[in-house]
């Protein structure tokens, strides 16, 4: 299998495709979707997609950790951390694919 | 922020378009990178993140309350890795 990388040029073709806005402004959506995804994590605030799945802000605190080259302890300061919850219909969608079918029938 | 929410906010700030069509555009992206990871696909979207597909094998795995010992299949799981700049937009201003 050849795994391909999809950019922003690909998904903004699709939406030109799709839409039939001018090609600048599909590009232009497509930044406006996620910026406004990234302004809503940045306030601390979730962001479901349904079908797709969710996004979520993930307050960590301090701890202790240790450079792994020095094995010197460094403290690791609180912060905020990002974690995707992919929906159930995503993934049995990625897993009925030409993926899941890599499982081999039984 | 639900995807209706979000719908909401574009077209607010996008007057000219019709809502039905910001609702496709919400719909079409989404839909493009599921595609794309149902291919195996990589979808990189810099300074925002990237989702990837991870495979897991099949392994032996127990029942936690019981203790029995079940196979369980192996799967593939999409994978998100938040992008460098998002990571620190998280991080400045809010409860710093």
């Amino acid at each position: 299998m050849t795994e391909k990388t999809i950019t922003r040029a690909q998904l903004s073709e699709a939406v030109y495709q799709e839409v039939g806005l001018s090609r600048n402004e599909s590009a232009d959506l497509l930044e406006a979707v996620l910026g406004e995804i990234a302004v809503a994590l940045s306030r601390g605030e979730a962001v479901k997609i349904s079908s797709f799945g969710s996004f979520a802000v993930r307050s960590k605190g301090e701890r202790v950790g240790r450079n792994p080259k020095t094995g010197e302890e460094v403290p690791i300061l609180p912060r905020r951390v990002l974690v995707f919850r992919p929906s159930q219909l995503l993934k049995k969608r990625i897993n009925d694919g030409p993926l899941g079918a890599r499982k081999g029938g039984k | 922020m639900t995807k209706s929410e979000l719908i909401a906010r574009l077209a607010e700030k996008n007057p000219h378009l019709y809502q039905r069509d910001v609702e496709r555009i919400v719909t079409t992206i989404f839909d493009e990178i599921a595609t794309a990871l149902t291919r195996g696909d990589r979808v990189e979207l810099r300074g925002f993140g990237a989702f990837s597909v991870k495979r897991r094998e099949a392994r032996q795995g127990r029942n936690p309350r019981t203790g029995a010992q079940v196979a369980v299949e192996g799967k593939t799981i999409p994978f998100f890795k938040t992008g460098k700049q998002l990571r620190e937009r998280l991080n400045v201003g809010g409860d710093e």
